[in-house]
Formats: structure tokens, C-alpha cells, sequence
């Protein structure tokens, strides 16, 4: 028993991760994450969001109606999105100002549907809880990376505190202004499902298709 | 504990009556819970807010001190309420608890904008409004003035700093506002708003010359009066053009910068 909650609760965080694996979410981790700060709390405003939505669809799984299930599952999704809204903006204005539109935007995010919609429809609430956690960490865990290099490089600095003395300032570094635009958290996060995919083959998908290769006596 | 599946016997689970069911109960907690979290946390996030304002305020005048208290700091400018009509300050009211964005909704406390001046697209406002008179050493260095009005999707809300004399501009920033992220939302880039430094609203025969021009300003005697255009951004730029034109103008706070220009403001 023990070795299933490890499982739903730890598999998202690198060998099921939702973000390197399924690739979902990819919206958001471009957007949030050319800082550190801001990265953070949407990490937890995803992960709050995953485990109370998972954990609250689970509960009515057995009573809702097979035609309404995903406009149900979306209610309560974005009901939770505007409770946790309303907190950052109450406990978190400044931060809450940085996410602007992407906090409501995590009605959208498909890894919350997603979980609901493979998993809490299926299994009970406190496994559902765990999942909508681990889903939740997987995603912060790649968000968490991405912010951090792009923060570092970018403006040589981690949550505002200078670490890599700027150039512009009579230091050595000199920033790379590229960290800062969004393309950058494509390339980290290409990379990053590189060098996942070259330590577990595993999670290497089949071609979809070959090309033909064409001998030389073929062509006339 | 075995895994829960969906084995329990689900009588007429698709059925109309439960669908109907359980869309309204999923309806009603839904909205009991979003309400709620909006009503309980309503105070703190009003906080937040005024905050916000109060700290933009002060950037605008350029003295806000980063990590100070806000409050303690705002505290040192003076705020007046002003009556638009006449230019006068307004005693009998309390300048801090008057909200004009309330009182313009409030039939004796607002007056229309007519049609043809109302090139800002206000519609209706207060006929009050505060300012914030910064002063040093009991001299007033600068003016805040709060100013609104339409951009291209939304209304834009801020604050212009004037020197006394109510023609120089020292700072425009704006607080809230709906623009185009990447397009519009350039108006919160500091490197355009520091242009708004040292522009004039008025020319010497009186004529408010203040605009957003498109692409960059020329050289030449109307510079003075002149910002560069945001690419991207023509009509924001057009909404920020009016509605400085309308709140500097005759409607808006006009009397009140006569009264400062020249030196009849009854500043007691």
C-alpha cells in the first residue's frame, strides 16, 4: 500500500513528470518564470489548486453525470483558481500584480484536467489528494529550474538578491538579456527533456513515422 | 485500503433529474465559496490597493522611498479636496474619506461630462476631486493630480505631477489600467514615462498643446509640448493624449491651474 501513495505521489516529479513527459502546461512555465519569486507562487497556486480541485472532484466522482463531467470538473477548477486569486491578491498584492492574468489562467492549465479527468474521476479522494500534489510538485519542481537559470543568467540575481556581481555594475558578469525573453524557457526546458530522456530511455517516444530512405538503383 | 473504483450501483447516474441535480448543488457551493472568498477578503485587498495608489503617488512625485512605509510617508503630503467648478479648495469635507470614483456614481456629488468635451470618455464625474500638494518646508515643490480615461480597451487610471506653477509636468504613471500586454501596457515602461519630465500642457496664448505624437518627436517649437508615440500603441496613446486634454482643460482641472498659475488658489 505504501509503495502506491509513494508512487502517485513521487512517479509525477520526474519519471511521469507532467511538464518533460507529457509536455502540458508549457503556457504558463514560459510566462512566470523570469524570476524566481513569481515562479514560486505559482507554483503554489498550482499545486493548491491541483490537490483541492483533484481531491473535491473525487469526492462527487460517483454522482456526476457522464454528459456534464467536464463542465463540472471546470466549474470546481475555477472556482478554486478564484478563491486562490483572491487570496494572493489580498496576501500577495505586489507578486499577485507580476502574475497578472496567469493565476486565472491555471483554469486552463490541461495538467489540472488532465488529473481530474484521468485520475480523480477513477480513484478515491486521498489518492486523488496525492496526485493533484505530486502533479502539482512536478510542475513547480520544472518551473522552480527554469526560474532559477533564467533568473541567474538573466540578471544575475536569485528571489532579488545579487549573487553574480553585474557587469553594469563593476562587477564580472555580464547578463544575458536573452534569459530574460521568453524563447529562453523553451530552450531550457527542450534541454532539460534532453538530458531527462538520455538518462531514462524510457520515456523516449517512437517515431511517428521514417523516412523512406531511397537507395541509389531506386531512382531511374 | 483498496482502491476505490466506480463500482457503486449508480442508479440513473445520466438520467435528467440527476443531472439536473447535481449541476445545480456544483452550481451553488461553487458560488457560496467564490462569494465568500471575495466578502471575507475584500477589506485586506482594499488595503492593498489604497496602498498601491498611495505608493504610486509618491513615485509620481518622484520622493517614494523603496521598503519605507508607504503610509508614514504619505502621510507628509498634504491632500486637498477641490471643487472643479470653481477651482476652490473644498474645507467641509473630509479629503481622505472622498472616493471621486464613488461620487460619480452619486447624483449630487457628479455632474455629466457634455458630448463634446467629453473627448476622455468619462461620461460622468465627481465635482470634486483631491490633489496632493507635496511640499517642502512648507512651500509646495509639486502638484499630484489624479486623471482617468479611456485607452483603447480599457480606462486608464493615474496620476500627472505639475510643478506649482501648473503648466510644467514633472511625472505621469499610471495605476491601473487594461491595455494590451506587450503594446499598450508601454505606458508603464519607465523609460517612456520619463519623457513626461519638463513637458508643457499649455502654450503662452493658453492653448493646451499636450500630446502623444506619432513616432518620435521632431525638434522644433512644439516639442515642448510633445511625447514620442508608443509603436504599437496609437490608439493608448490617443486615450493618454485625451485624457490629459480633458482633466488640464476647461472641464476638468483648468480653473484650479489658472487659480495656482496665478497665485489666487485660496491656500490657507
Amino acid at each position: 500500500m505504501m509503495a502506491d501513495y509513494r508512487k502517485v505521489l513521487f512517479d509525477p516529479l520526474v519519471d511521469n513528470n507532467p511538464v518533460t513527459l507529457q509536455v502540458l502546461g508549457i503556457c504558463s512555465a514560459l510566462a512566470v518564470t523570469t524570476s524566481l519569486l513569481p515562479a514560486l507562487l505559482m507554483c503554489a497556486a498550482m499545486t493548491g489548486v491541483a490537490m483541492m480541485s483533484s481531491a473535491a472532484i473525487s469526492s462527487i466522482r460517483n454522482y456526476i453525470p457522464n454528459n456534464i463531467r467536464i463542465i463540472i470538473q471546470m466549474t470546481i477548477i475555477a472556482s478554486f483558481v478564484i478563491v486562490v486569486d483572491q487570496l494572493l491578491k489580498a496576501y500577495a498584492y505586489e507578486t499577485s500584480k507580476q502574475l497578472s492574468v496567469f493565476v486565472g489562467l491555471i483554469i486552463t492549465n490541461c495538467i489540472i484536467l488532465g488529473r481530474a479527468e484521468a485520475y480523480a474521476m477513477k480513484h478515491g479522494v486521498g489518492m486523488s489528494f496525492l496526485d493533484g500534489l505530486g502533479n502539482g510538485l512536478g510542475y513547480s519542481a520544472i518551473l522552480i529550474f527554469v526560474a532559477t537559470m533564467r533568473e541567474l543568467f538573466g540578471a544575475g540575481s536569485l528571489l532579488g538578491y545579487q549573487i553574480l556581481p553585474l557587469a553594469g555594475d563593476g562587477g564580472w558578469y555580464e547578463a544575458n538579456g536573452l534569459m530574460l525573453l521568453p524563447p529562453s524557457a523553451f530552450f531550457i526546458i527542450g534541454l532539460l527533456i534532453w538530458l531527462i530522456r538520455t538518462l531514462r530511455p524510457k520515456q523516449v517516444e517512437k517515431p511517428d513515422y521514417q523516412i523512406h530512405e531511397v537507395h541509389r538503383t531506386e531512382i531511374l | 485500503m483498496p482502491e476505490e473504483t466506480t463500482s457503486k450501483p449508480t442508479r440513473n447516474r445520466d438520467g435528467i433529474g440527476n443531472t439536473l441535480r447535481v449541476a445545480i448543488a456544483v452550481s451553488l457551493f461553487c458560488s457560496v465559496l467564490v462569494s465568500a472568498a471575495a466578502v471575507i477578503l475584500k477589506p485586506q485587498q482594499q488595503r492593498n490597493e489604497d496602498l498601491y495608489r498611495q505608493t504610486i503617488v509618491l513615485e509620481v512625485a518622484g520622493i517614494y522611498e523603496a521598503g519605507g512605509d508607504v503610509e508614514a510617508q504619505f502621510s507628509a503630503i498634504d491632500t486637498r479636496l477641490v471643487d472643479l467648478r470653481t477651482g476652490d479648495y473644498v474645507r467641509d469635507i473630509d479629503p481622505y474619506s472622498f472616493d471621486p470614483l464613488e461620487a460619480a456614481n452619486n447624483p449630487e456629488l457628479s455632474v455629466n461630462v457634455p458630448a463634446e468635451l467629453d473627448i476622455a470618455g468619462v461620461r460622468r464625474r465627481a465635482i470634486y476631486a483631491p490633489v496632493y500638494l507635496v511640499r517642502n518646508q512648507g512651500k509646495v515643490t509639486q502638484i499630484v493630480l489624479p486623471v482617468y480615461g479611456s485607452g483603447l480597451w480599457s480606462t486608464m487610471y493615474g496620476y500627472l505631477s505639475l510643478e506649482p506653477d501648473g503648466n510644467t509636468i514633472r511625472g505621469l504613471r499610471f495605476y491601473d489600467h487594461g491595455e494590451t500586454p506587450g503594446l499598450g501596457d508601454q505606458i508603464d515602461k519607465p523609460d517612456w514615462r520619463a519623457q513626461w519630465s519638463g513637458k508643457v500642457l499649455s502654450d503662452e496664448s493658453g492653448a493646451l498643446r499636450i500630446e502623444i505624437v506619432r513616432g518620435k518627436v521632431l525638434a522644433g517649437d512644439g516639442a515642448v509640448h510633445q511625447v514620442d508615440g508608443l509603436a504599437g500603441a496609437t490608439l493608448t496613446g490617443r486615450g493618454v493624449t485625451h485624457l490629459l486634454q480633458y482633466w488640464m482643460g476647461p472641464h476638468g482641472f483648468g480653473p484650479y491651474l489658472q487659480k495656482l498659475a496665478s497665485g489666487t488658489a485660496n491656500d490657507g
